[in-house]
């Protein structure tokens, strides 16, 4: 099962709740987990990996081979990007806005483009205890990320727990984080800012298809409306965590809830199993359907 | 005119109610809200709508089944994989027009699309510029170009020589667009691994971009050890962090009833309150210092 | 010989622009033929790289100079590449920009 963890707004408590999840799951099930904040990735600093291979994730950008250049302004003319000018006789590149979409190779009429690899960041394989941990590292300076979280992606495995740290938001990065996944829990905090933003995530769960649940953080700190909305909406609320001191500083030294306060775990695994549950439940609708 | 940008790396540090804050305290000056994916300033602010402007993205193909003869060449072609039986998938596409140029039927056509809106409103701390990117969209970056030109082109008709921007999280795209050509940055972080990390990163950025940069630790009393090691990082840096916000449960109660932590006049005495209070009157004095720099 | 000047409206007597690639109009002049044209630009919405699409488009019109505030890094190199030299000039109408290059008084970015 692939569950991706999301949130509308950042700081919620994402990364928290994927990690503790992952823990709490390492031991009873072979455990994946993909860092899909790849402009931000912090789930490392929680679950420690030891990295035993990384690789430099680059799209193709175009190299102009000036002596069969024609000076044609065609390769300038189907760049949607603005990566390339036709100026004083040449033609003059910039990688760091191109999308590596490959139009101007495929159109210059005399073949006078190849194409190169242009880095845009790291994806890094390792393992955490029995996790195996994967994770994408942009470029600062980069302004791409969709095509490292796709490498990040590719590496998606078979293990019977998949969990999908997504970056904020709900825009393109983090609908290419979470598509395609099974399930997807939404972390949230009961105030007006989060609410809002859970508002926004649910609907890009729904624009995708995905069964979402929520999981209000800092529980104590605000007030009942992100509930009632959810109870409004159909939406499980699936964990409540209260506001503590006690796990603030747990967190900032980046320790896991789960194994400084053991009684986390069983917390956590159940989780899962609500999780599962529900994703078999609604294959079993969707099969009734048919 | 001078741009502020409140800018954070990490989410949920407490920009935006930062960024209200300021809102509240300074004078003359147009607010921003660059978060266009999560947009939140408004919930403190209160904005009425005077104009609603439509945002368009970059054109996305589409395949006309009736002309499509099938042929594939559009599905081999696509670099992001977003076309697959005969059908474009709008959240993959890109723009980029290979399919729509090599279509030998004609079926695939780019069309221009309608990906959120932006506003130009009135609130009781002066005029403000916000957006809504509709949801699943790309070309975040490119709205919050609208929106940063929409806000200097308002502070320019009213005569109001600052621009208060509240940033978007992360390092990518909408974060460059809302970064490059500032004044001066305020980085708002809190004590933290995940805090410390982002950090680091959206310097290396702002430093990429040479816009100066302030930062400020937030909730620094949740872990003071780990607040003396971003000070100290911080220094090595060439950085002093301006201030340290103590953590106060009168923010998130404030968050809660939907106003801005400090009040013109009167207003609250908390510990938080009084740092923000502080911290705004340093930046203020920053911002003077800047504006008085040759060649600006 | 054709020069562009950023303005923030379509005739002479609008405000010199300071941004190069998100002008809102570019006011050409041609000093041979003492043509005046106003042309919107195009590119002022893109995502990234305005000033290189907005040099593309002066370069297209065979401008040989450009009048502005700034240019970023990207599309000085484009117009650098181009021949095409850059002048600075703020807080002051087209026609008063025009006048101050024609007397040689402008400041050339490089």
């Amino acid at each position: 099962m692939r569950v991706a963890v999301a949130s509308g707004k950042g700081g919620t408590g994402k990364t928290t709740i994927a990690v503790n999840l992952a823990l709490a799951l390492e031991g009873k099930v072979p455990v994946r987990f993909l860092d899909c904040d790849v402009e931000e990735p912090n789930a490392h600093l929680f679950l420690k990996p030891t990295f035993d291979h990384e690789r430099v994730v680059s799209i193709p950008v175009p190299d102009v081979e000036e002596a069969k250049c024609t000076v044609c302004k065609k390769c300038g003319e189907v760049c949607a990007f603005n990566a390339i000018a036709v100026a004083g006789g040449k033609v003059v590149t910039f990688p760091e806005l191109c999308h590596g979409c490959g139009a101007c190779a495929r159109f210059c009429p005399s073949q006078a483009i190849r194409e190169r690899s242009h880095r845009i960041g790291i994806l890094a394989t390792g393992r955490a205890g029995s996790v195996t941990f994967v994770q994408g590292k942009m470029d600062v300076g980069t302004p791409l990320a969709p095509p490292l979280i796709k490498a990040v992606k590719k590496e998606m495995g078979s293990e019977e727990a998949v969990i999908i740290d997504a970056p904020p938001g709900t825009s393109c990065p983090v609908v290419t984080s979470v598509d395609g996944s099974d399930f997807c829990l939404l972390v949230t905090e009961p105030t007006p800012f989060g609410l809002h933003d859970l508002k926004l995530a649910v609907g890009m769960v729904r624009e995708l298809g995905i069964p979402c649940g929520v999981i209000v953080n800092r529980a104590t700190l605000g007030d009942f409306h992100v509930e009632r909305y959810c109870y409004e909406e159909g939406i499980p609320v699936l964990l409540k965590i209260p506001f503590d001191r006690r796990y603030a500083a747990c967190y900032s030294q980046g320790d896991c809830l789960v194994k400084v306060y053991p009684e986390w775990v069983p917390v956590f695994a159940d989780l899962w199993r609500q999780v599962e549950r529900m994703v078999k439940r609604g294959a079993r609708a969707l099969g009734n359907q048919r | 005119m001078q741009e502020l940008l409140v800018i954070s790396g990490k989410g949920g540090t407490g920009k935006t109610s930062l960024a209200a804050a300021f809102a509240v305290l300074a004078r003359d000056k147009v607010l921003v809200d660059c978060d266009v994916d999560a947009a939140d300033l408004h919930l403190l602010l209160r904005p009425q709508i005077q104009s609603s402007n439509e945002f368009w993205g970059m054109p996305k193909a589409f395949i006309n089944a009736e002309d499509c003869n099938k042929c594939g060449l559009c599905q081999e072609a696509c670099r992001f994989g977003a076309i697959e039986d005969y059908h474009v998938n709008p959240h993959l596409c890109e723009g980029c027009g290979v399919c729509s140029r090599l279509c030998p039927a004609g079926a695939v056509v780019m069309r221009d699309h309608l990906a959120g809106y932006w506003y130009v409103a009135h609130t009781p701390y002066g005029p403000m510029v916000h957006a809504q990117l509709g949801i699943a969209e790309d070309n975040s970056g490119k709205l919050v170009t609208v929106v940063r030109q929409a806000g200097r082109e308002l502070a320019r008709e009213r005569g109001l020589n600052l621009i208060i921007i509240d940033g978007p999280p992360g390092i990518g795209c909408p974060v460059i667009a809302a970064l490059s050509g500032v004044s001066l940055a305020l980085v708002v972080t809190e004590p933290t691994v995940a805090g410390h990390h982002d950090l680091e990163r959206i310097m290396q950025l702002a430093g990429h971009f040479r816009v100066p940069v302030e930062v400020c630790i937030n909730k620094f009393d949740l872990a003071p050890a780990k607040s003396r090691e971003i000070e100290e990082y911080c220094r090595a840096q060439g950085v002093e962090v301006i201030s340290k916000i103590p953590f106060d449960e009168e923010v998130a109660w404030a968050v809660s009833r939907g106003v801005p932590l400090v009040q013109p006049r009167g207003g609250s005495r908390g510990g938080a309150a009084r740092a923000v209070r502080s911290l705004w009157e340093k930046l203020a004095e920053r911002l003077d210092v800047l504006a008085r720099r040759p060649g600006h | 010989m054709k020069v562009a000047i950023t303005a923030q409206g379509p005739n002479l007597d609008s405000p010199v622009e300071p941004r190069f690639g998100r002008c809102p109009y570019f006011i050409l002049m041609d000093t041979e033929k003492n043509t005046v044209e106003a042309i919107a630009n195009e590119g002022a919405g893109s995502g990234g790289g305005a000033g290189i699409a907005a040099s593309q488009a002066l370069i297209n019109r065979g401008v040989k100079a450009v009048i502005t505030g700034q240019v970023g890094p990207k599309a000085i190199r484009v117009l650098q590449e181009a021949g095409i030299r850059v002048y600075h000039a703020t807080s002051m109408t087209v026609r008063a920009a025009l006048e101050q290059w024609q007397q040689g008084k402008l400041t050339e970015i490089s």
